[in-house]
């Protein structure tokens, strides 16, 4: 069994709305391995956000505990959580979030910004890597209104890459694009993922989910199902698959 | 950015038509004859009757010379003897003064001439019989437009050519008519009117500043103490005063500049930050998802406090140098077109410049501190 990235334990959170505890996550544990493509789906109210919050680090939980590539994120404070986030989480985003009228290059070395360790040479050297990466590396100058939908994902999960983090964590990463586009999103992600990167995706898509080598459905604050992926297709093939006449 | 802009400007263009007026303001009430000190004989009592000081004659022309010689801080000395009497041409008469002086009197009392010539030392030496008119001499002697440089009056039985014309001056703070005037060598006035030859009503002397004029004044005591061979027991037997009254004027006047001048760049500079904090909390509005995404990927609080920071200084400063060009050119504007004074000095444009940095990160602070404390999850879910 390879590295354990990421280890939940009975995970429990609560937030207080007015009088009334609301219990969007009700005890989970679960953990994934290096290299590992996991989706979390479950419909809306499933507290698939809240769990995702906490994984990205951005939120911390009531109870339980979780351990981000063996840290303790329970015990942290709020800037050494934003040195997590810088370090070992990519993220990527549903409305992609990139800073308008800034450059694909430089968005993508935002993160280095934030990490003292590279100078502005090393930041380029590595923004185009990981541009290259995405296939993108001729756009780098182009502005993310000069580029298309599936291309400014693309940039996104460059910018998730820059740092080299041990999991990329998107959220609904594909909710914005059309089938196709999606498709080549996934492929991307798949590609990634066979280098080795560990990948957990949120999603409400099956179809999406699909793709990935594990699922894991919540339901009401709690795990309802995790299954290993039997039949995992590949989104090269599917893409392949989509008829021509989509285009026209 | 606006704001500013705006703030600054006013605050450059203000100062600098402030302290243009201020400093015209000045030059004119100095022009009143501000460093002016004049000494007279001082009133004393004779067998127990109270007697005014111009009745007494204790100034000499030795004393002039000795103040010339001897006192630090003087430009100017000039003796001072006068007669009252009929000035007469032709059909036309006019009840006036006739001042004897000396030729330093035209600068001591900020007097210049229209036309004509001053009278020179030798006319003193000689007593010639020349004379400078005012313009109310010259409008009650003379037909409108008739040119007096040249022509002889008379003032009682001695006639007097006229070499001179001064200008206008008009009336002084007490109402008294300033060009009601005609001068002449103090010697001519001695020997040839009043027939008085020793003693002067008063001396006149300029200091060269106002700052210098009362150190002046106390060396000027002392050498007509000497002179006047005064022992330490006896009172003065003259009086030196300074125009006193005309000095407090001109300070309180340009001490009351100053503080309108200051609360009016107060008020500009703190509308122009109230800008920046405005623009600020938009700023940090708008980008609410910019910052939850900086967040994201690792941004800790300072570093967006830094970011927000340094773009209000930024604004600031740049809004500072648009404003300083925008109120040098306004300033320039107003003396082109409206003629008055303007003084654009360093300081209020390093002063603002200044103050706007300095307004940049006060106002700048409390957005910058909003966006640091944002919550990163609702910073990215907002819309």
């Amino acid at each position: 069994m390879s590295k354990i990235i990421l280890d939940i334990q009975n995970l429990k959170r609560e937030f207080l709305m007015g009088e009334e505890t609301v219990r969007a996550l009700r005890g989970i544990s679960f953990s994934v391995s290096a290299g590992e493509f996991v989706t979390i789906m479950g419909s809306s109210g499933s507290g698939k956000t809240t769990l995702l919050n906490i994984l990205g680090c951005l939120d911390k939980p009531s109870e339980g505990d979780y351990l981000l590539d063996g840290v303790n994120v329970k015990k942290l404070s709020r800037n050494e959580l934003a040195g997590l986030r810088n370090t070992k989480i990519g993220f990527v985003f549903q409305a992609y979030n990139l800073l308008p009228r800034t450059s694909a290059l430089e968005n993508v070395e935002l993160p280095l910004f934030y990490n003292k360790q590279f100078n502005s040479d090393q930041r380029r050297e590595k923004g185009m890597k990981a541009l290259e990466a995405v296939k993108l590396s001729n756009r780098a100058d182009h502005t993310p209104n000069q580029l298309s939908g599936g291309q400014q994902q693309r940039v996104a999960i460059a910018r998730a890459l820059i740092n080299d983090p041990v999991m990329i964590l998107a959220d609904e990463a594909t909710g914005n694009l059309d089938t196709r586009t999606s498709y080549e999103i996934m492929a991307l992600m798949q590609e990634l993922n066979e280098k080795g990167k560990t990948i957990v995706f949120v999603t409400h898509e099956p179809d999406i989910a699909s793709f990935s080598s594990r699922t894991i459905i919540l339901k009401d604050g709690r795990i309802l199902k995790d299954s290993l992926n039997e039949n995992k297709r590949s989104a090269k093939e599917a893409l392949e698959a989509l008829p021509v006449s989509d285009d026209q | 950015m606006l704001g500013i802009i705006i703030g600054v400007a006013a605050v450059i263009a203000m100062m600098a038509i402030g302290q243009g007026s201020k400093q015209s303001i000045q030059t004119s009430l100095s022009g009143m004859g501000s460093n002016m000190i004049n000494i007279m004989p001082k009133g004393n009592e004779m067998g127990g009757v109270r007697i005014g000081g111009s009745s007494f004659q204790t100034l000499t022309m030795l004393d002039v010379r000795a103040i010339q010689r001897d006192a630090v801080g003087i430009d100017g000395i000039s003796p001072l003897v006068s007669s009252s009497g009929q000035a007469i041409k032709a059909a036309k008469n006019w009840p006036t003064t006739i001042t004897g002086v000396s030729t330093d009197y035209l600068h001591i009392r900020q007097l210049t001439l229209q036309d004509g010539i001053m009278f020179s030392e030798t006319d003193i030496l000689t007593s010639a019989k020349v004379c400078l008119l005012g313009k109310t001499v010259i409008d009650n002697l003379f037909a409108n437009g008739e040119n007096p440089i040249g022509q002889y009056i008379r003032f009682n039985q001695t006639p007097f050519q006229v070499i001179g014309i001064l200008t206008p001056k008009g009336q002084s703070n007490f109402g008294q008519d300033q060009d009601d005037i005609i001068l002449t060598p103090y010697t001519t006035v001695q020997n040839r009117i009043t027939a008085s030859t020793i003693y002067l009503q008063s001396i006149l002397v300029s200091a060269v500043s106002l700052a210098a004029s009362d150190s002046a004044t106390a060396g000027i005591k002392t050498i007509l103490r000497e002179t006047h061979r005064l022992r330490p027991d006896e009172d003065d037997d003259f009086d030196v005063r300074t125009q006193a009254e005309l000095i407090t004027m001109i300070s309180s006047t340009s001490s009351m500049m100053t503080v309108l001048l200051t609360s009016i760049a107060g008020i500009s500079l703190l509308i122009g930050g109230i800008g920046i904090m405005n623009i600020m909390y938009v700023s940090v509005t708008e980008r609410t998802r910019e910052i939850g995404l900086r967040m994201s990927i690792g941004a800790r609080g300072i570093d967006i406090l830094m970011q927000f920071l340094i773009e209000a200084i930024m604004i600031s400063i740049t809004g500072g140098l648009i404003g300083v060009l925008l109120g040098i050119l306004a300033s320039q504007f107003v003396a082109l077109f409206i003629h008055w004074p303007i003084l654009i000095s360093e300081s209020s444009i390093v002063l603002s410049f200044f103050v706007c940095g300095i307004t940049g990160i006060f106002f700048g602070y409390y957005p910058a501190l909003k966006a640091s404390k944002l919550d990163p999850i609702e910073a990215l879910r907002y819309e």
